[in-house]
């Protein structure tokens, strides 16, 4: 009970930010040159005034831009994202057919870099100095020097055309319809290269967090108290050290939820997967107002639950910080 | 290197390995006696996704590479690039060009079972045609009714002359039915079969998953004997230029039409005994690139500064380092693709000539001040194709040398268009024009004025010329065929002397397509037409 009312709270105090998110985003559109018909006679390759004037009455820009916004927020109010020009479904069916696959992708590549950062963070720290350490430290650095979108292709030339061992791009298999298990075996092996292109870039900032902490709380007087009361190393690590040591992890999970929405653009293209990064990509190409902001909209929400659960963790991982805080 | 020669050598190393296969001593028979093979999936690299596939009411090629396999047009051009009928089997124009009336071929049906009849084809000329598709308004415009006397007879009446051979080479692209029993209710733009198309071709609509992919099987009631060969068609959706390189290289597409590679890509695949890479198939969608001026600068308005722009940038250099050999010079905006209106070589052209150009801007009384600068420009290039990023990078750095430093203004898709054709905010602009096999259909509206401001790809420069518009609006209505060439080709010279644009460069797009196709690339919209003979060998 106190944590749902808790979520209420929080969710309440977001309202407002949420708000002038929105705002900001349909003015900055407005910012840009041409709107959604501009873009739409661009794609076809020509097209005659009567027709422009005629699709800007079909798709309400005839009015004006106070009365856009009002309009928009009315409907927000009633839980109604509107109609998305480019896709002619509602912006509400559109975003949730391309969840699902920037969720996976997302947690995959997520629990990826964190999972593996954490153990190649403690190795580094344990053996501070040595020659794991500088391995792990020199590839962690050559992974987050590296652009996504050439590890990707690179990828794909190495396990696509050259191995032949993983799909090059998509979703699924489409040649043929499967259900059950082998869809999610299927699905499960189309996103391994992306996951892992997508995730080694998160790896290496993990990894560095997490050596950096380590080291710092195997300096602590409490870990040399474990150690004088007999504990051997193996349990100083795992119930001293490293649960101390995971709050800044923690709190990198949080930060980086929201960013890995927007950065699986590249990626997302580079395996053609449709996700929200492209969607948002391309809405801002066609000027798809509605579609635009439906995914502000649903992004910022993500964000916000995101960091609540990782508020709830904090506390789970250190008693002494207290929810209500 | 030389596409023709590249194309042959690819044919012959076909040959070669048919004759292997058949074991027999003449490859050409072994190649001539192939028999086609039923069957296969063929997967197709879609890079744009548009907003509905329906060609009846969006003439693009994003939508005749999907709807073009599903949807059928009147006609359709042949190997030789002349009109061959599709759902019409014979056409006939009255002796004032006034009406034209199209026999239409019996025991068709729409793919949900219903008949294919004339009422079809009044209604989609007269709904779709007319008030909906971009460039079928245009060329529809004075088109009053379709009479339907009987369901294989359609007439279309006309308020002024329609010369027959301008409609029948517009036709491919602005003459594709839909089904009037799906449309005749509520709003055409909104009906969902335009996400889920009806027709009367090889294939049969499936599924469309957004961002995904869309299927299409073959249509087992096809009205051509034996038609079509493959099983289905798979149009799958890569936005990433070198990811759909990869999956060509991977196996997983099959083709990639309108140069949906990037330029190295192409060339590199072109080396691949796998793939063959040609422009052949796609001379129906030839295009230029374009230096539009703006005569609101007073400095452009004078045409010894255009000229001398002209004479101020090294084509063929450009070219030959720059797009190699997926283009060549060109001669004005006529393309020399287009066999029936090609006016030749014979119009003023404007060679490279630093000094040529250094006196013309003397001579407008342009001379260089302080830092040797004359004037300055903005440059606003179209953001579609790798080319117009290199050659307005090309013009910046060529105009400097003669004293004029240029601001390159990139926008995207909307934005170049609200910019350039709306609020005419250039001095310089350079995209494509491209040409849709007829001048009447894409290209006079470049240079006739009074066109409506924000009509994008039409004459915004500020300039008009009485005797120009004159010659397009004879041309326009012109129905002898002889003539008519003669007033294009007296049309061409003059904007080529004029040059309110100038268009330099012609391009053919680029198709990649895996060795193992046969029949493609066979007609000059190849990359649009429905397929029906295509097939992959095993």
């Amino acid at each position: 009970m106190r944590i749902l009312s808790l979520a209420g709270r929080r969710l309440a105090a977001s309202i407002p930010t949420l708000v002038l998110i929105l705002i900001g985003v349909f003015l900055l559109l407005q910012f840009a040159p041409g709107d959604t018909v501009d873009a739409m006679m661009a794609q076809m390759g020509g097209g005659d005034a009567a027709t422009a004037r005629e699709l800007r009455r079909f798709y309400g820009l005839d009015l004006s831009v106070p009365a856009q916004l009002g309009n928009y927020l009315w409907r927000l109010i009633r839980l109604d994202l509107g109609f998305s020009s480019i896709y002619g479904k509602p912006v509400a069916t559109v975003i949730l057919e391309r969840l699902p696959p920037t969720i996976l992708l997302m947690t995959a590549s997520l629990s990826f870099a964190f999972f593996f950062g954490l153990v190649f963070g403690v190795i580094a720290a344990r053996q501070f100095n040595k020659w794991p350490d500088t391995l792990i430290s020199t590839l962690g650095l050559i992974f987050y020097a590296t652009p996504s979108f050439w590890f990707g292709l690179m990828a794909i030339v190495v396990f696509s055309i050259y191995l032949q061992w993983l799909p090059a791009g998509g979703f699924e298999d489409i040649g043929a319809v499967q259900s059950g298990v082998f869809r999610i075996l299927d699905i499960a092996r189309h996103l391994i290269l992306p996951t892992l292109t997508l995730g080694l870039i998160f790896l290496a900032i993990y990894l560095r967090i997490m050596r950096a902490s380590m080291l710092e709380v195997l300096n602590l007087d409490f870990v040399r108290t474990a150690r004088a009361k007999g504990l051997d190393e193996t349990r100083v690590v795992t119930r001293h050290v490293l649960r101390n040591a995971m709050l800044p992890m923690v709190t990198l999970i949080g930060l980086q939820a929201g960013t890995m929405l927007g950065g699986s653009v590249v990626v997302e293209s580079v395996f053609s997967l449709p996700g929200l990064g492209r969607l948002a990509y391309e809405s801002v190409i066609q000027r798809d107002l509605n579609t635009l902001l439906g995914i502000v909209f649903v992004s910022a929400l993500l964000v916000i639950v995101v960091n609540f659960i990782v508020d709830l963790l904090y506390a789970r991982l250190d008693p002494r910080i207290s929810m209500e805080g | 290197m030389d596409l023709t020669r590249l194309d042959i050598s690819r044919r012959t190393a076909l040959l070669t390995s048919a004759a292997i296969a058949a074991n027999v001593v003449n490859p050409l028979r072994a190649f001539a006696q192939e028999t086609p093979r039923k069957g296969g999936v063929f997967n197709v690299h879609y890079g744009a996704e548009q907003r509905q596939l329906n060609p009846s009411i969006q003439a693009s090629t994003g939508v005749y590479i999907i709807g073009g396999k599903i949807q059928e047009n009147l006609v359709d051009l042949d190997a030789n690039g002349q009109p061959v009928g599709v759902l019409a089997e014979s056409w006939e124009a009255s002796p004032d060009g006034k009406t034209v009336t199209f026999k239409l071929r019996k025991g068709i049906s729409w793919h949900d079972g219903k008949p294919f009849t004339s009422d079809d084809v009044a209604f989609t000329a007269m709904q779709m045609w007319k008030k909906i598709l971009n460039y079928g308004s245009t060329l529809q415009l004075f088109l009053t009714s379709v009479d339907t006397p009987d369901p294989q007879t359609a007439i279309f009446r006309y308020e002024r002359p329609m010369p027959l051979n301008l409609l029948l080479r517009a036709l491919p692209d602005l003459g594709y039915v839909s089904a009037k029993h799906l449309y005749e209710n509520g709003d055409i733009r909104q009906n969902p079969t335009n996400l889920a198309p009806v027709g009367t071709g090889p294939f049969k609509f499936v599924k469309y998953e957004r961002g995904q992919y869309i299927i299409a099987d073959r249509n087992p009631d096809y009205w051509r004997p034996n038609a079509p060969y493959l099983d289905r068609i798979v149009w799958r959706v890569i936005t990433d230029r070198a990811a759909a390189a990869a999956q060509m290289e991977a196996g997983e597409l099959h083709y990639s039409p309108f140069s949906g590679l990037t330029i190295s890509d192409m060339a590199r695949l072109s080396k691949d005994k796998r793939f063959t890479v040609s422009t052949r198939g796609n001379e129906g969608n030839a295009r230029t690139n374009t230096l539009e001026f703006n005569f609101r600068r007073k400095e452009l308005s004078d045409i010894r500064v255009r000229q001398a722009i002209a004479h101020a940038i090294n084509v063929p250099f450009f070219i030959d380092n720059f797009l190699g050999e997926f283009a060549r010079i060109g001669t004005g905006p006529i393309p020399s693709t287009s066999t029936d209106f090609y006016p030749g070589p014979n119009t003023p052209q404007y060679t490279y000539d630093k000094t040529k150009a250094a006196a013309l801007l003397d001579e407008a009384g342009f001379k260089p001040g302080a830092g040797g600068t004359r004037f300055s420009l903005r440059l606003l290039p179209a953001p579609w194709g790798e080319d117009i990023s290199l050659w307005s990078t090309f013009i910046q750095q060529s105009l400097s040398e003669v004293g004029i430093p240029v601001e390159i203004v990139r926008n995207d898709g909307g934005g170049f268009l609200k910019q350039v054709y709306d609020e005419h905010a250039f001095d310089l602009a350079t995209g494509w024009h491209q040409y849709r096999n007829d001048p009447a259909v894409s290209t006079t509206v470049w240079y006739r004025s009074g066109q409506p401001k924000g009509a994008p790809w039409t004459n915004q420069w500020g300039w008009d010329d009485a005797r120009v518009d004159k010659t397009i609006d004879d041309a326009a209505t012109e129905i002898d065929p002889v003539k008519r060439k003669a007033l294009y080709a007296e049309f061409d010279k003059a904007v080529t002397t004029e040059l309110p644009v100038w268009m330099p460069i012609e391009q053919i797009f680029v198709t990649v397509i895996t060795a193992k196709a046969r029949n493609h690339s066979n007609t000059p919209r190849w990359g649009s037409t429905s397929w029906h003979d295509l097939w992959l060998s095993a």
